[in-house]
């Protein structure tokens, strides 16, 4: 019997190409953000805490791939995953999923990715230095490890008391005394400034092994002080989003295998502008960390959108490039 | 323009980055020439103030379009664009849903039928397994293979459901048919010489093309062709007549005649192997019953077809007339080289859309369930710009195109020869020919 007519009777069945999932309940967290609870296909084959998932959903008939901390612990008796999103302003995804995703959905998923997890041998003192919701990979490691942790302290930062995402879980948490929890409010405490809080909130910072994920401007800042302090190997960082630099020169994209020719500007990933001229494109996380969208530029130049690095292919090469962060910097020949 | 990053080491001039990097034209990254895209440039945008060249055929028949000025037939492109940008903006979630469910429906029917099949012993079962077989192979070709193969869903992202991964129950490897389908027909659409589909290099159906004495027998190859249409249409996209005479060259000609017997063996295993081999007792009467549903399939789908474009009163273009061609006319002489197919709900469904074959080749990618919603918007251009718009039911299309198979076996009339006598000159012509053909062969041998 052809796969597919399997997939149309069963899509979670083994051997369903792509994984897929059905979404079982939506439980919202805050005003703004939800966790999804996902049964996944029979060939999900499991996760450490701190890892993300790719997600493919439709909407509006579209698919859309983005990826989330998977925050579901590991012994659950239904086998479920749930991931939390929160609703940012103007994001097509996570609005769908905050405010009109449906039990009984099926979505997408990619297997469990990502190197942002604790040690086998668990570090004896921990930080953990989150912003909004960069909680999501802490609170996955939480849930499932925060007994084999003696010594925690977290510190979060959200704009106000009503936006933390898990706020009656981490304060349990902290109330039964499983860890030292430090909520900053910014609109009422301002910003987090590492170089003069961090002394005076953990005091012994230097001797913790932290794990580090929010806002992009966050990150830098930590990724600046431990680098600083030479402790940088401490610091375990995960980014969620990629910030992009001014437009270059953009060009002519060949697709050598399709023949589809596009014309790039220098200011937009090549994987958005392919996809625009209906070429089905490998693309997973749309940031630059999963490597699902990476194809070969046999000629040409493209720039990366994060850095500005300008990487070059003579004919004959086969550079793997990441399409969804790389614009073209003049005409290029990519092989697909 | 600053440049952060080390060339890349295998590129091996070593100033290319800094000298090469701000240039377009006739650099180094420059690509080559588009294979594809090249020939179909002029018909990416609509033009003013082009003039209006008219391209007599040989047979002097009127050109429909004479009375419309190049300004007339840019703004009917431009209001055709409208249409189609206006479907497009609106695709959405009850689209992907409606695509869905036409794909969940024939698989399910599929399943059922050669379930049922496995009874085939039992009169009744092979009855009922056979006309659900025959429909799902007629929904499998027509609604979804033919519409996804043109990329009519791509826009969904579902790998699945895509122009570039979708397979049919057809022993064409999707892959060449859309290279004579979607590439050659949608391209050249009626213009003599450069679009076979017009009479499929088999058949004559027009006046502007040249009579032969082979055509004489045309209704009979018409007929078989239809009964075996799906093989038809596998020799002709694997362009056979190219293979056999070699005038395709091997190294391109072994890839697809590969791809073509693999797909042949897949289909043929499964509908006359392994189905009956899981029917046991019932072996021989499933086997047959795949075989009648292939046929009833192949009528049905090469009925819809010859409606698509040979009926009476859709024009043919001269060989030259595309030359230059605008968005504009492009639009045009799609609207003038095909016929629609009036009727219910069940006709458009069964026929793929295809029933709508005018909106179909003015806007390929348009999700087949939204042709009924611009065809009327489409009928009203027409007949405001004074073209025409042939339609009508599916028996008066098919009897139409089927009359001019048989008119068209025989030469035109000529001033001052009836058809019989051209008919019977081109016997004896033949007759010589060959005779001196035999000849010249006994010659050789004798030396």
């Amino acid at each position: 019997m052809p796969a597919d007519t399997l997939d149309v009777i069963n899509p979670l069945r083994p051997g369903a190409d792509p994984l897929a999932g059905r979404i079982e309940r939506i439980h919202l967290e805050t005003a703004d953000a939800a966790t999804v609870f996902i049964k996944p296909g029979a060939d999900w084959s499991g996760h450490i805490p701190g890892q993300y998932l790719r997600f493919g959903i439709d909407i509006g008939g579209v698919r859309q791939w983005r990826t989330y901390s998977l925050t579901s612990r590991l012994d659950r008796p239904d086998g479920l995953l749930t991931i939390t999103t929160k609703a940012i302003p103007d994001g097509l995804v996570s609005n769908h999923v905050v405010r009109d995703l449906r039990p009984g959905t099926l979505v997408h998923l990619g297997q469990a990715e990502g190197d942002f997890v604790l040690p086998t041998a668990r570090p004896d003192k921990v930080l953990f230095l989150t912003g909004g919701s960069g909680i999501t990979p802490v609170m996955g490691m939480l849930r499932n490890h925060i007994a084999e942790l003696p010594d925690v302290v977290m510190i979060h930062s959200a704009p106000t008391a009503r936006d933390v995402i898990f706020a009656t879980e981490l304060r349990e948490l902290a109330a039964t005394g499983l860890m030292r929890l430090v909520e900053l409010h910014t609109d009422t405490d301002g910003m987090l400034d590492l170089a003069v809080d961090l002394d005076r909130l953990v005091p012994d910072w230097r001797e913790r092994e932290v794990w580090a994920c929010g806002p992009a401007g966050m990150l830098d800042a930590c990724e600046t002080h431990w680098s600083t302090a030479e402790l940088r190997e401490r610091l375990h960082v995960e980014r969620f989003r990629t910030h992009l630099h001014a437009a270059g020169e953009g060009g002519t994209v060949t697709f050598t295998k399709t023949g589809t020719i596009v014309e790039a500007d220098g200011g937009r990933p090549i994987l958005e502008v392919a996809e625009e001229a209906g070429m089905l494109m490998p693309h997973g996380c749309r940031m630059g960390i999963c490597y699902q969208c990476v194809l070969p530029l046999r000629d040409g130049a493209v720039r990366d959108l994060r850095t500005g690095e300008v990487t070059y292919a003579a004919p004959g090469d086969g550079v793997a490039i990441q399409t969804c962060v790389s614009a073209a910097a003049g005409a290029c020949e990519i092989e697909h | 323009m600053t440049l952060v990053a080390e060339p890349h080491p295998v590129a091996t001039d070593p100033t290319m980055p800094s000298e090469r990097s701000g240039q377009r034209a006739g650099s180094a990254f420059a690509p080559p020439a588009p294979p594809v895209d090249a020939r179909v440039n002029p018909h990416l945008r609509l033009v003013d103030g082009k003039e209006r060249v008219l391209h007599p055929k040989p047979s002097g028949r009127p050109d429909p379009t004479a009375h419309l000025s190049a300004a007339d037939i840019e703004a009917l492109g431009r209001e055709l664009d409208a249409i189609r940008q206006t479907v497009m903006d609106s695709r959405g979630a009850d689209d992907a849903a409606y695509i869905r469910k036409v794909i969940a429906f024939n698989r399910y029917l599929e399943l059922t039928s050669r379930a049922i099949l496995l009874f085939s012993l039992f009169p009744p079962a092979w009855l009922v397994g056979t006309a659900g077989l025959s429909v799902a192979k007629i929904i499998d070709n027509m609604e979804l293979g033919h519409n996804i193969l043109h990329g009519q869903w791509d826009w969904m992202r579902d790998p699945k459901i895509h122009s570039t991964t979708w397979e049919w129950d057809h022993v064409t490897p999707a892959a060449q048919w859309k290279e004579s389908h979607n590439e050659t027909h949608h391209t050249y659409t009626n213009v003599l010489g450069r679009d076979n589909d017009l009479g499929y290099g088999i058949m004559r159906v027009d006046a502007d093309q040249p009579w032969h004495l082979a055509n004489l027998g045309q209704p009979l190859y018409s007929f078989i062709n239809a009964l075996f249409f799906e093989w038809g249409i596998a020799s002709y996209d694997l362009k056979l007549h190219d293979v056999i005479t070699g005038k395709m060259p091997r190294e391109e000609s072994k890839p697809r005649v590969d791809a073509m017997l693999t797909k042949m063996r897949r289909q043929v295993l499964k509908d006359y192997l392994i189905h009956p081999l899981l029917s046991g007792p019932s072996f021989f009467p499933t086997m047959g019953a795949n075989f009648v549903a292939t046929i009833i399939r192949n009528l049905w789908s090469n009925g819809v077809i010859l409606c698509g474009h040979f009926p009476f009163g859709v024009d043919t273009f001269a060989y030259d007339s595309i030359e230059g061609e605008t968005r504009g006319e492009w639009y045009v002489r799609q609207m003038l080289g095909s016929a629609n197919i009036s009727g219910g709900w069940l006709v458009h469904f069964m026929s793929g859309n295809l029933s709508h074959q005018i909106e179909h080749h003015l806007f390929p990618d348009l999700p087949s369930n939204r042709y009924a919603q611009v065809a009327p918007q489409v009928r009203e251009i027409c007949q405001r710009y004074g073209l025409h718009y042939v339609t009508g039911s599916y028996p008066r299309q098919l009897a139409s195109a089927w009359a001019k198979v048989f008119v068209y076996a025989l030469p035109d009339k000529e001033p001052d020869r009836s058809r019989g006598q051209i008919v019977a000159s081109a016997v004896k012509d033949a007759f010589v020919a060959g005779k001196a053909k035999r000849a010249a062969k006994r010659a050789a041998k004798l030396a």
